[in-house]
């Protein structure tokens, strides 16, 4: 077992003033990805660092992590509930009140309209725990199954994908897999930016063990230039080539013909579509846009190596045939056998720290709860469980159709908990849209103000937030681990948990007496047991009796733990066991591949969206990092060379992306990185943090029909190029709102904002703008006309409050924010914030004495030391006197002063007490 | 003595004035053509020449009269050249080619040099000839200044460029109270932008001047003596002494009486030749091309080209371009060229108001045609040689503003 409070860590202090609160550490998990990364954090959350004993990660962070530190800071957050006020801004009210509003709220619209007229969207960074309130309340007391999650976003189709083949949603490997295998296949994987901890985990092994790496994506991405192989394949052409594998398989005899005959079903049903699909490596190349002899060598290294991992992420999931992706991939290990078994699986790499909890729960509109259907049996055995008098009956809404049922104002009360739906759905600018015609619509959240809350939300529930809630999150390999609280509840702030509970008790409901989250966790884990018997491939019954001590000791646990002997399994489905009936898992029989969506003359190209690596989702954490902030500080759309030339597009210039739905200004980014025809934009960018790139306003809102998981990645898109007569950018230390037509970023910095700008604003509008920021009479600047530039800092004391820089160019703002963080800057410092670069010390020489050629007495004085013994030989040295001669006389002056001056010296270093003496500070110098 | 006989062979030439001008051509002559003339130098002030670009700093206590002698007689002496001291030429019969002296001797020329230098304006308003009031010129002047030390005195410098800036430290540094008058909107404007005065002002003012702008003195007033000056526009200084910095004017009385051709100054051609045969003139006094100068270095080089051609040498004198230094310590101007530009002209400035930094280059088609300095006057006799050669400086723009990159240690 793992030892709750470790020893009081020996943590440097020295660059935080703040003493701990306590000299323990906490263990805990990372709040970014689905890896679920131990970290320990220190008691004021300043040293956040890798968890040496956790499995998933054995103290290594990725940058994310390792900056999670400097992201506790309470900015922006929302501390206590606030209501809309008539005038549209929000007031503060106590948690009676709030809560009042919601349950009476609700109920009300159950009452007059029906339970399906109530909606609850979730998160995938809730706690399980969390996750588990909010889907009973729903689904057994309100009644509805209108409770979908982001994971609708990131990972439905390999829920549906699983659930399909398996019969149920279970990954079967595990991390160590990517350890013991000798091929990894990546598809849709940008792990070494999106998973970088597994990746080099990856790395590792390729590097010790020889494994090969595989790198199947439409854009050669940073993962992409690390592997041995990389198929820059076509978008949407995924199952082709994996059909294409599949009929290679049986071609060279590489199935698992036991496994096959013993463990599965379907077979010939699937390879005769997959045969008609791709029937050979050429029919494959044809439909993928890959080279023969690329393909060739994936599918010899695919069936000459049984320790094949194939790992998969949001390339594979988020497509309008996601779940078939997803299902054309475990075909091919279905075939060879290569299921749950060292080194060898299919593996879904999960996007967000909880997604995993939220499926195990059932937090999903096309799931009950803890891995049953709406099946009458599963409604009757939950409801009986639950003591519940309102159970759903069949399957909610799943995100989009959940919103499109708001725009039509069927739903009418939506409560959206720590998840930015405004800003990341696809055609989110409609979705934002719908959220104003809401009669009720509350918002739980650690912010104030985000572009959901400012869609109009109604009411504001302060929730806590990483480092303060406590509860458990399950990862990628169905670990389960505890996310421990090290920092006190700010504010008002409460658990999501218990705020769903207080409402369901405001409604009336019975069961909801929870005292701490152990309480939520052990019916959680019970009801995973409940009647079980083998049937649920979800079974955590073991860990249903955990005492309050125990639960909070929790070690990380892979599941099924079905009783309290069993410590967990790493792998299912070596032999068997799935959860279809018959227990046979299931090959698919797949559709054609294509894209939902067909480019036009007025959108010839395909958007792509996706994450960078030093940014989560829509910033609200890890954008308050200024290292973070330093990698790619600013939204941009990448393009190709050649469709950037078509389209007069330039690197470093800006673009305007428009797709059918919407349009964003971004930073060109040429490069051959991406193929021709195709762009890429990041999600993460809202009006929070940007002026004008919501990249989810351009995603069309086509799903999947198995998975209701958009295509995120093949928007129809063009691009046009946009110039400002002036970029660069602002670093102050408060907010500045920039007016309508600017272009901007917000990019944390140490201690203060960092603005990257452009615009046609005239010389007198940039001027206001930044006096308004300046806040301080002392300031300075540089305007070259020769270059258009603009430039300069204001300060208080010794400290620079504001530094700008505008031109036609391109800004480099490194030396900037270098000085920037400083609290102190000297008169050559201030002065190089001008130059952009440390220059040479400012004429500290002395009073003037040439004025010709500006040289200072201290110069002289230099001179004559060095030999100089009458006012020709300091012409000569230094040219003073050497023009007009006029101030040759003081230079004679200085002559006889600094000898008198050299002889007593002399005679001094003969004398050492006389020295003592005698030596005045003046730096004659030895 | 040495040479005598050699004295009468040889060609006379006098010349009129013996301030800086004067002694940097004699001795720019005498190096080059040492012996060739029978050189006789008449001054007005009863010393040898000084450097009248320090005054402000014998004003200032810094230094003494003595230490501001060009030359010392030692010199003068070695060079054969004869010095009248305290002796005024009044007139010149230039076809006789004969000076007449203030105490009625006479003296004939072959050649003759007019560096007469120029004189210091007052405005022509009332009280202007009351005691107390003076101007700033020369050593006298100073000398009579120095007298105010140490009294609680109240100063009123009129005018605010170069002159009176120098004039207003150097008594501020003596504790004198002192005010500065200027008739325009900004100090210096002559010579700098709106900006650039504005810092000079408040730099100005930290060494305890006060500045009072737009300010057009009306008149003097005092019964016997100065008591207080009143401006057009109704404000009232009450001052002890009045000090006229408001500009000089070319002295050319000589030349006028002598009807020699006479603009503001005595007009010479590029080769320092006046209209009248064997008559030169050099310095403050001269006026070339239009343009008479009032700053040191052009009447140096003016020395310098005659001083040539009359050694036998091809010379020529084009014009100069001018710069200004403000030395008053610890507060740094250099201006020089066209400071303001024009529309088509493009402007660099660089400005820290709080450490009394300005930096300002003004560019046209690539070639720097202008630049202020205030503070930190760094490189700025490199700016000075751009302005003269019409270099093109596009490659060099950062360097020129601030100064080069820094040669990092290995």
């Amino acid at each position: 077992m793992l030892d709750e409070v470790l020893a009081p860590a020996p943590l440097e202090n020295s660059h935080n003033s703040i003493a701990p609160v306590q000299a323990t550490t906490t263990r805990s998990t990372c709040p970014y990805c689905g890896v679920g990364c131990g970290v320990l954090a220190s008691a004021n959350g300043a040293d956040v660092i890798g968890d040496p004993a956790h499995p998933a990660n054995f103290g290594r962070l990725c940058s994310k992590g390792s900056a999670l530190g400097e992201t506790l800071g309470l900015e922006g957050r929302l501390l206590h509930p606030m209501r809309r006020q008539s005038d549209g801004a929000f007031a503060r009210v106590s948690w009676d009140a709030a809560l009042d509003q919601a349950a009476d709220g609700f109920r009300r619209i159950v009452d007059e309209h029906g339970p399906d007229a109530v909606a609850v969207y979730l998160s995938g960074q809730l706690l399980t725990e969390d996750y588990y309130v909010a889907n009973k309340l729903m689904k057994g007391f309100i009644g509805s199954a209108n409770v979908d999650t982001n994971s609708r976003l990131c990972m439905a189709s390999t829920v549906a994908g699983h659930k399909r083949a398996f019969g149920a949603d279970v990954v079967p490997g595990c991390y160590e897999d990517l350890d013991e295998a000798d091929l990894i296949v990546l598809v849709g994987s940008n792990a070494a930016w999106c998973h970088p901890v597994l990746f080099q985990r990856i790395m590792r092994n390729k590097e010790e063990r020889g494994a090969k790496l595989v790198v199947i994506d439409t854009r050669r991405t940073p993962t992409a230039e690390s592997a041995d192989l990389f198929l820059q394949i076509a978008p949407g052409a995924d199952q082709a080539l994996f059909c294409g594998l599949f009929v290679h398989l049986t071609k060279v005899g590489a199935f698992d013909d036991d496994f096959v005959r013993r463990h599965t079903a379907g077979l010939e049903g699937a390879l005769k579509v997959a045969r008609t699909l791709a029937p050979s490596i050429e029919a494959t190349a044809a439909s993928t846009g890959l080279r023969e002899v690329d393909i060739a060598s994936f599918f010899a290294w695919f069936a000459q190596t049984p320790r094949t991992v194939t790992c998969f992420s949001q390339g594979v999931n988020q497509s309008a045939q996601g779940t078939d992706k997803v299902n054309a991939i475990i075909n091919c290990h279905l075939a060879t056998g290569r299921v749950g078994k060292s080194g060898a699986s299919p593996f879904s790499l999960t996007g967000q720290p909880n997604a995993m909890g939220g499926r195990e729960v059932g937090g999903l509109a096309n799931s009950l709860a803890a891995h049953m259907g709406f099946e009458p049996a599963n409604i009757d055995r939950v409801g009986r469980f639950w003591n519940a008098p309102r159970m759903a009956t069949r399957d909610g809404l799943k995100a989009v159709q959940m919103f499109d049922a708001i725009a039509r104002g069927d739903i009418k009360a939506l409560w959206v908990v720590g998840t930015n739906p405004a800003a990341s759905l696809p055609n989110a600018n409609a979705a934002r849209a719908a959220l104003s015609k809401l009669e009720l619509f509350i918002v739980s959240d650690n912010v104030t103000s985000n572009d959901t809350i400012n869609s109009g939300a109604h009411l504001l529930l302060p929730a806590q937030a990483w480092g303060e809630k406590s509860g458990t999150v399950t990862n990628s390999e169905r670990r389960i681990s505890r996310q421990r609280a090290f920092l006190p509840p700010p504010g008002e702030t409460r658990a999501d948990w218990a705020i769903f509970a207080d409402v369901a008790r405001r409604m009336g409901f019975a069961g909801f007496d929870y005292g701490a989250a152990a309480d939520v966790f052990r019916e959680h884990a019970a009801l995973s047991a409940f009647e079980n018997n083998g049937t649920r491939g979800f079974d955590i019954g073991g860990l249903a009796r955990l005492s309050d001590a125990e639960y909070d000791a929790l070690a990380p646990t892979q599941w099924p733990v079905p009783d309290d002997k069993n410590k967990g399994r790493a792998r299912l489905f070596a032999d068997g066991g799935f959860f279809c009936r018959g227990g046979r898992a299931k090959f698919i029989a797949l559709a054609t591949p294509t894209l939902a969506t067909e480019l036009t003359r007025d959108f010839p190209l395909r958007l792509n969206t996706g994450r960078i690596r030093d940014q989560w989702h829509t910033m609200t954490r890890s954008g308050m990092s200024p290292r973070l902030a330093r990698h790619l500080p600013e939204p941009f759309v990448e393009i190709n060379p050649s469709d950037a030339k078509d389209l007069g597009v330039e690197d470093g210039g800006f673009a305007r992306v428009a797709t059918p739905y919407g349009s964003c200004v971004l930073r060109a980014v040429v490069t051959d990185r991406q193929p021709a025809g195709h762009i890429f934009a990041p999600i993460h960018w809202t009006d929070e943090t940007a002026a004008d790139a919501r990249i989810g306003a351009l995603v069309a809102p086509c799903v999947d029909p198995f998975s209701g998981q958009p295509e995120s990645k093949a928007t129809p898109a063009i691009v046009t190029p946009m110039r400002f007569a002036r970029q660069g950018f602002l670093l102050s230390r408060s907010p500045i709102t920039l007016p309508q037509g600017v272009w901007w970023a917000r990019v944390a910095v140490a201690n203060g904002y960092g603005y990257r700008v452009a615009g046609d604003l005239a010389d007198d509008e940039w001027t206001e703008i930044i006096h308004a920021a300046a806040a301080s009479e002392d300031v300075i600047h540089l305007i070259d006309e020769t270059k258009s530039l603009f430039s300069g800092a204001a300060f208080l004391e010794d400290r620079a409050t504001l530094i700008w820089a505008l031109s036609p160019l391109a800004q480099s703002w490194d030396f900037a924010l270098e000085l920037f963080a400083r609290d102190r800057l000297d008169q050559s410092e201030r002065l190089s914030l001008l130059s952009g670069r440390s220059g040479r010390q400012l004429a500290d020489d002395g009073p003037l004495v040439c004025s010709c050629f500006s040289v200072g007495q201290k110069q002289i004085e230099a001179a004559i030391h060095q030999g100089c013994r009458s006012a020709l030989d300091v012409g000569k040295a230094t040219r003073a006197g050497s023009n007009c001669g006029s101030c040759q006389p003081e230079i004679q002056r200085l002559i006889k002063i600094s000898l008198a001056a050299e002889s007593a010296m002399d005679s001094a270093r003969e004398n050492p007490t006389s020295m003592k003496e005698g030596a005045s500070d003046e730096t004659v110098g030895f | 003595m040495t040479g005598l006989q050699d004295c009468k062979s040889r060609e006379k030439l006098v010349v009129v004035g013996a301030g800086m001008a004067a002694t940097r051509f004699v001795e720019e002559l005498t190096k080059r053509a040492p012996g060739r003339y029978d050189i006789l130098v008449i001054g007005e002030e009863p010393r040898l020449a000084y450097n009248r670009v320090l005054l402000s700093s014998v004003l200032a206590g810094e230094l003494s009269v003595d230490d501001i002698e060009l030359k010392p007689a030692q010199w003068w002496r070695v060079a054969g050249v004869e010095v009248l001291s305290g002796r005024k030429v009044i007139k010149i019969n230039a076809a006789a080619r004969r000076l007449l002296l203030d105490n009625g001797e006479s003296v004939d020329y072959s050649k003759v040099v007019l560096a007469t230098g120029s004189r210091a304006a007052r405005l022509p308003i009332e009280g202007a000839d009351l005691p107390g009031v003076h101007t700033f010129r020369d050593v006298q002047d100073v000398e009579a200044l120095s007298r105010l030390e140490g009294k609680g005195a109240r100063a009123l410098v009129i005018g605010g460029g170069l002159l009176g800036l120098e004039a207003a430290y150097g008594l501020a540094r003596r504790g004198v109270d002192v005010t500065l008058a200027h008739v325009m909107d900004r100090l210096m404007e002559r010579q700098l932008d709106a900006a650039g005065a504005d810092i000079l002002r408040r730099l100005v003012e930290e060494k305890g001047v006060r500045v009072l702008l737009n300010a057009n003195t009306a008149r003097i007033c005092g019964s016997g003596r100065v008591e207080n000056v009143e401006f057009a526009d109704g404000r009232t200084v009450p001052a002890d002494a009045v000090i006229f910095a408001i500009g000089i004017r070319p002295n050319a009385d000589l030349a006028r009486q002598a009807a020699l051709d006479v603009g503001r100054g005595v007009i010479v051609d590029d080769g320092l030749k006046t209209s009248a045969p064997g008559v030169f003139a050099i310095g403050e006094c001269a006026e070339h091309r239009g343009v008479c100068y009032g700053l040191v270095e052009p009447a140096y080089e003016q020395g310098r080209v005659l001083a040539m051609r009359l050694a036998g040498q091809d010379a020529s004198y084009g014009g100069s371009v001018v710069s200004t230094n403000l030395k008053v310590s610890g507060v740094r101007v250099f201006s020089a060229g066209d400071y303001l530009g024009d529309a088509d002209a493009r402007r660099i400035v660089c400005k820290d108001p709080r450490m009394g930094i300005y930096r300002k280059l003004v560019v046209r088609d690539d070639r720097l045609v202008g630049a202020i300095l205030i503070g930190d006057t760094n490189g700025a006799a490199d700016l000075l040689d751009l302005i003269r050669t019409g270099a093109n400086i596009s490659s060099m723009r950062d360097e020129l503003m601030f100064g080069p990159p820094m040669q990092e240690a290995a």
